[in-house]
């Protein structure tokens, strides 16, 4: 009988609160499952832990560190999620990000010495077109042929990865280097950094994006029509909405951002062109996308926690830890915030066993519940 | 030069049959309305399992065995996510290749680029590899490769000329109708997820303990979204997939043989090749430019509620 007591009710809506207070809470057994393996290579999780958050969050150098690591991670959560928002699985954030770095640093290495604004302008444009081109093989394909964009754009990251390696061990490899590293980018290139924060102005670039982002979805026609898209594309093409366009905007938006997250990499970090640039970020982005249920605001917040996680990585190799701890947590998250979302659709509910049979259908009935 | 040709189609075979195990395993999942898009990240699982199994036991069966058990938990897992808990499949496709992925280089560290002491080694089957050119190809293969000389045949017939095979295909395309027909759907779609995941998983071990025999992150180098792309290439057919990977197999070893002869030529192109195959090999057989009905599964990845029913 035991099992029969517990019952699942639907509910409607879950409060903003309550599903913020879920995802906590998820997220907090996602790190004590990540904790099991962590405790099976034989450390102790509650040290390694403690390490990481004092490294990445509890003193100025460690935040700002996470900050500036989560950078091009809110870049290519804020493109996943635009994709998302009308039910497009863009996993080719990586590869966007890499095309959107060659072609901006391309410009950057070899191109025209234009007068700064301009210079940097031209850049930042072409890093974003890049991102947008290698977006478009997939867009213009499920647009026009209906061809699943989630195989496409993860097919074009190993494609747009192998060129940066060919460019970069290749034609770009800077003299006398023996790593896959292009020339220093000019000078009047770097992005300046704010004040004296240690930040770089790449953070205006995402926090404008996101607010613009939020705006677009929550305030044009496109951004609306696009929602209406996700939900159901039946009522999008009876409402006659052009759906083909607004796959092809979605996506082209979503490879820009992405591709913007070449921009901030190169012109405020490592200054240069160099193999595997993106590391992961476009991967990292789709669980941002997620964690942060793709509201561009909340990508900020995520991007700088999974950005302070990366880093902290470094605090506990010196104990022996492998670095992919990182990987290992986010994806032990995920997967606990997915189980998570099923409790802001249902609830579990304990009831007092009824023994006539009578009450059991009744309560079926009102309730609408499943027996477990 | 039919030493070459020879080596060439040696290696392919077995090439085919590390994305075989997947694609097989994804179609079984598939079929009975389960996409699992998180293919790559269990065979890396399955890879380290394996791996870490041979590793410290020196048993390759034992190893084999491993990376079934690994395979098959998280196969449960991925069940209890999409069927009991019904959420979204490409979401939990993607968290599984990010879970996967990571675990898989969090506890390979310490392995990672030392060979294993044991390996599924080439055996030469008495008699049929005495056949002059077709012997050294088919019968002069490792263990693996010979399973999967048996496995085709058997799931052919177990979906198309069985009684649970039948169950297998309604499973995918109306589940409401077998739930009416009082047969468990949830049970059912547990028990295909998770032997789908166990093969995906001997995947692993085939990259790891038959194609070579080290374990380096990562080292599926995008096999499983091969294997996953196989799956609507074939048309969820074991046999066409089998030759679809025959295909892939071919074009990657041709690629990385011609490195040899055409040095000229950057070895990204070459690397790039598997890749652009499986784009175009996507594009040809899912555009919807193709007039043929295809086989997809009308119920592929919709979560069977009975309240929606």
């Amino acid at each position: 009988m035991g099992l029969a007591n517990i019952r699942l009710e639907r509910k409607q809506v879950a409060s903003l609160g309550r599903r913020i207070l879920n995802s906590v809470l998820f997220v907090l057994l996602g790190f004590a499952f990540s904790g099991i393996f962590i405790a099976a290579l034989g450390f102790n999780p509650f040290t390694v832990y403690a390490k990481m958050i004092s490294y990445s969050f509890l003193n100025l150098r460690g935040i700002r560190g996470s900050i500036m690591a989560g950078l091009p991670l809110m870049l290519c959560g804020l493109s996943v999620s635009a994709a998302f928002k009308m039910n497009l699985n863009n996993i080719g954030a990586e590869g966007q990000y890499a095309v959107g770095a060659l072609m901006g640093g391309a410009f950057a290495l070899y191109g025209p010495a234009l007068p700064l604004p301009l210079r940097m302008a031209v850049m930042f444009l072409l890093c974003a077109l890049g991102g947008a081109l290698w977006a478009m093989i997939a867009a213009v394909l499920k647009a026009y042929w209906n061809v699943n964009e989630t195989i496409i754009t993860l097919m074009l990251n190993y494609i747009a990865l192998l060129l940066m390696d060919y460019l970069c061990y290749g034609p770009w490899m800077a003299k006398r280097q023996t790593t896959p590293i292009s020339e220093k980018i000019p000078q009047e290139l770097y992005l300046p950094y704010l004040g004296n924060s240690g930040i770089n102005a790449g953070i205006v670039i995402a926090v404008v994006l996101a607010v613009l982002l939020y705006l677009f979805f929550q305030y044009t026609t496109v951004g609306f029509q696009v929602q209406v898209n996700k939900y159901s594309l039946r009522s999008a093409q009876y409402a006659g909405i052009n759906v083909r366009r607004n796959i092809l905007i979605i996506l082209g938006l979503s490879g820009a951002i992405a591709g913007l997250a070449g921009f901030v990499q190169i012109t405020g970090v490592v200054h240069r062109v160099q193999a595997q640039l993106p590391g992961g970020s476009g991967y990292t982005g789709i669980v941002i996308a997620y964690l942060s249920q793709f509201h561009p605001l909340a990508v900020i917040l995520v991007s700088i926690l999974l950005g302070g996680l990366n880093n902290s990585c470094s605090a506990v190799q010196i104990m022996g830890v492998p670095s992919q701890i990182a990987a290992m947590i986010q994806g032990c998250i995920m997967i606990f915030v997915i189980a998570g979302e099923f409790f802001n659709r249902y609830r579990l509910v304990l009831k007092k066993p009824d023994t006539t049979a009578a009450g059991q259908a009744e309560a079926v009935e009102s309730k609408g519940g499943v027996g477990l | 030069m039919t030493a070459l040709i020879t080596s060439v189609c040696a290696a392919a075979i077995v090439y085919a049959v590390s994305v075989l195990y997947a694609a097989v395993g994804e179609i079984f999942s598939q079929r009975a309305g389960i996409m699992n898009l998180g293919v790559e990240g269990v065979m890396l699982m399955g890879a380290v399992s394996g791996f870490l199994t041979a590793y410290y036991t020196n048993s390759k069966m034992l190893a084999l065995l491993a990376a079934i058990v690994t395979g098959a938990l998280l196969g449960l897992i991925y069940a209890f996510l999409t069927v009991t808990l019904q959420a979204d499949q490409t979401v939990c496709g993607m968290a599984f290749l990010t879970f996967g992925s990571g675990l898989s280089g969090f506890i390979g560290k310490n392995v990672t680029g030392i060979a294993s002491p044991v390996k599924f080694d080439k055996i030469a089957l008495p008699l049929l590899s005495q056949i002059p050119f077709i012997g050294d190809v088919l019968f002069h293969q490792n263990l693996l490769v010979y399973l999967m000389y048996l496995i085709i045949p058997l799931s052919m017939f177990y979906i198309y000329r069985t009684r649970p095979g039948m169950i297998l295909r309604s499973l995918g395309e109306n589940p409401a109708a077998l739930d009416t027909a009082g047969i468990n759907v949830f049970a059912l779609r547990y028990a295909y997820v998770i032997f789908g995941c166990s093969m995906i998983a001997v995947s692993g071990v085939c990259i790891s303990l038959a194609y070579t025999n080290f374990w380096n992150e990562g080292m599926t180098g995008g096999k499983g979204w091969i294997a996953f792309s196989l799956v609507a290439f074939s048309e969820w057919n074991p046999t066409k997939a089998a030759l679809g990977a025959l295909l892939f197999g071919g074009i990657s070893i041709v690629g990385m043989n011609m490195q040899i002869y055409l040095p000229g030529v950057p070895s990204q192109v070459y690397s790039a090749l598997p890749y652009l195959a499986t784009v175009a090999a996507f594009i040809l057989s899912t555009g919807s430019f193709r007039k043929k009905h295809t086989e997809e599964p009308a119920a592929l990845c919709c979560s069977y509620d009975r309240e929606s029913r």
